[in-house]
């Protein structure tokens, strides 16, 4: 499977040349092959899901087992068909995520697929910010580390990266709250916008969800400017994470690009070091990139559900750690299936993309 | 040249062998720096760990001493030396009894993990067939996940969300070792798959030694050569994973054990009333044992990565090259050196 390791998404460049019928046919037989590989990838995820989930007994119990007579719980039990073999139910509720319907919350009664249709467009945009100051500190810094390879810039940029990648992203967002929010009160404490902003958005008549994108199509400069002052520090908190890493990657990369021949012979042309790192090395070391982005997702997904309670930025990870505290394990799962979901397939897209730049990936 | 010149067969003391030992006799410069400084990290650790019922001034679930409370959310100083969090805690003590939490449940974790990762890896990757197959791609379909979800399901399963000390160190291990058997298991495979094609083993077959034994003997102890570092930064990943199911709500009941993830929840709202001395050490706990356990395993995987090591001089005892790495952002090898990639299926 190609979506887990850089090593195993770059597969021999030969066997495109075997196969011999040229670029775009090589392409989309990739496409095709990868996309049937989602399949058993979502399927063994949601099985996995649903087997743990059910270990535990039904999920009526669990979720209102203090607070209803013994009769009441089986009544309901039975007409949400707890109590029919496992297997069948097991069988309905594949039928049923083939069709897109990931069940309905216990405690408040929402189908999970508006669950996600409400609060998923928070945490993408969380995300989006979270990857953009990835990209923006990590590539930079991990070409300085490169250049300055073995010395004091590097050894410095080396521990900083490991630091940010030690700091659990929940203490970064309280240690940031602390110093931006409390201390020097630059900042807003948490939520996604001001309440009365937050108000408006959220009512908004065809409405994205993506805040930054509704406050700039009402054209608000005010609002727009409190909706960005709010993503600040949930972005940074949790786009240092994975700033540590790309800039571990692009040092590595750079560093062993900056070894080979092409760039031997630029060099004794006489280009300067900066300059090969710049427009020689970095390049190639880039492609790397892409495919740890895809790996990122699954990190970016987890890392929000901390960042969200840390923040009450009102997202999925915010809206499971909800459902978590009272225990209703159906809207649980149904999250964490659908989440199977988006990780496959934005590892898929990912993918494609890097299929589409390095014509070595395809086979 | 005299006959003295004829090089003298090195034969270095067992504990020279050592993994870390010989790794750090290997190490120079920077390298050895960070080394250093993470191995007295950890030493540290492992220390206040085990002495955790001497060190800590009070007791991680004491109210107060001769009858009289300690008080809520007090300022470090006094008889509080880091101050009282918001259920009247004694800060210093849950970080010192936390250590003591985190040691364990990265025992349990990786003894889990490893027994069974390298079971299923070895197996896997020596008999090959369907069995193989589906390993790999159940692996790699849990190795896509995000490792906190597939964690907070198996601790609800395991505690149903709320533990003894006991119970809470067994969830919370078992629900990392969900997410650490894929990674051994993939590396413990690709190794062994190498090494099923080297003559020893097939020598091995030639003279009818049974299957079971050359897993155990032969291949089993030349695939795990790498595990030191991936051990480190497993071991890095148990912690995040404890402190962030503590910090959902699942981790150890306060009166069963200290739990840093636990008490950085409970710090949430103190933070924003400027209450810094909650959050920030136990906090800063994690923080540093993560640091030690990365700087070792970082330099551990710099110094088995030829083109990653600093030398020394050159020299004719090479370390043994870890072909694989868990290390966030992969090993050089992993992403620039498209030949050694040829063999691949």
């Amino acid at each position: 499977m190609t979506t887990t390791a850089p090593a195993a998404v770059v597969p021999p460049g030969k066997r495109t040349r075997r196969s011999g019928s040229g670029g775009g046919n090589a392409l989309g037989r990739y496409i095709l092959i990868r996309f049937l590989l989602i399949i058993p990838t979502v399927f063994i995820l949601v099985t996995m899901v649903f087997i743990l989930m059910r270990v535990i007994g039904d999920p009526i119990t669990a979720a209102l087992g203090g607070r209803l007579t013994a009769d009441q719980l089986a009544e309901r039990i039975t007409a949400a068909g707890y109590d029919r073999p496992i297997y069948i139910q097991y069988f309905e509720y594949l039928g049923q995520v083939f069709t897109g319907n990931f069940g309905t919350s216990i405690t408040d009664g929402r189908p999970i697929v508006d669950i996600l249709a409400t609060y998923g467009p928070a945490t993408f945009e969380l995300a989006f910010y979270a990857l953009l100051v990835a990209l923006i500190v990590g590539i930079p810094l991990g070409m300085v580390a490169a250049y300055f390879r073995d010395r004091w810039p590097d050894a410095v940029l080396r521990v900083v990266a490991i630091l940010w990648y030690a700091t659990p992203v929940f203490f970064a967002g309280l240690l940031l709250k602390l110093v931006f929010s409390v201390w020097l009160g630059w900042l807003p404490v948490a939520g996604r916008a001001s309440t009365r902003n937050e108000l408006g958005l959220s009512s908004m008549d065809a409405g994205t969800g993506i805040y930054i994108l509704d406050a700039l199509r009402i054209g608000d400069p005010a609002m727009i400017g409190d909706v960005l002052s709010h993503a600040v520090l949930p972005g940074i908190a949790l786009g240092l994470l994975t700033a540590g890493v790309f800039l571990r990657l692009v040092r590595t990369n750079v560093i062993g690009t900056l070894s080979m021949d092409y760039v031997d012979a630029a060099r004794s042309r006489g280009v300067s070091e900066f300059r090969l790192v710049r427009k020689h090395a970095y390049k190639p070391a880039l492609i790397p990139i892409i495919t740890v982005i895809g790996l990122q997702i699954a990190v970016l997904l987890g890392g929000a559900v901390l960042t969200e309670t840390t923040f009450e930025w009102k997202g999925l990870g915010f809206q499971l750690a909800q459902y978590l505290t009272s225990r209703d394990f159906v809207a649980v799962q149904g999250i964490v299936a659908l989440l199977a979901v988006i990780v496959a397939l934005t590892n898929f897209i990912v993918d494609i993309i890097a299929a589409l730049i390095d014509p070595r990936v395809r086979y | 040249m005299t006959t003295s010149a004829t090089p003298t067969v090195h034969k270095p003391v067992w504990w020279k062998r050592l993994p870390v030992v010989h790794q750090l006799r290997q190490s120079v410069g920077l390298q050895r720096g960070m080394l250093v400084v993470g191995l007295i990290i950890c030493g540290v650790f492992l220390a206040v760990a085990a002495l955790a019922p001497w060190l800590a001034p009070y007791g991680f679930s004491q109210l107060k001493e001769d009858g009289v409370s300690f008080g809520a959310q007090q300022p470090p100083g006094g008889n509080h030396l880091l101050g009282t969090t918001v259920g009247g805690y004694d800060v210093l003590s849950r970080v010192i009894w936390g250590a003591q939490t985190a040691l364990l449940v990265i025992i349990v974790a990786v003894v889990l993990s490893i027994f069974i990762g390298i079971a299923l890896g070895v197996i896997s990757g020596y008999l090959g067939g369907w069995l193989d197959r589906i390993l790999v791609v159940v692996a790699d379909a849990v190795y896509a996940f995000p490792s906190l979800l597939l964690a907070i399901v198996a601790a609800i399963i395991i505690s149903g969300g709320q533990s003894t000390l006991w119970t809470g160190i067994l969830s919370a291990a078992a629900a990392i070792s969900v997410i650490f058997i894929p990674q051994y298991f993939r590396v413990i495979r690709a190794e062994t798959v190498r090494i099923k094609s080297e003559a020893y083993v097939e020598s091995a077959k030639v003279v009818g030694t049974s299957t079971f034994r050359i897993m155990s003997r032969h291949v089993l102890r030349n695939a795990t050569r790498s595990l030191p570092l991936i051990f480190t930064l497993n071991a890095s990943e148990a912690i995040f994973t404890l402190a962030a199911l503590g910090f959902l709500g699942f981790g150890i009941e306060p009166t069963s054990a200290a739990e840093w993830g636990y008490d950085l929840n409970k710090s949430i709202s103190d933070v924003t009333s400027g209450i810094w001395w909650t959050s920030v050490f136990p906090g800063s706990a994690i923080v540093l044992v993560v640091l030690g356990m990365t700087l070792v395993g970082e330099s551990l995987n710099d110094l088995a990565d030829p083109r990653l090591r600093t030398r020394k001089r050159a020299s004719k005892r090479l370390a043994p090259a870890a072909e694989t790495t868990v290390v966030p952002g992969g090993s050089l090898e992993s992403v620039t050196d498209i030949d050694s990639l040829e063999a691949r299926p």
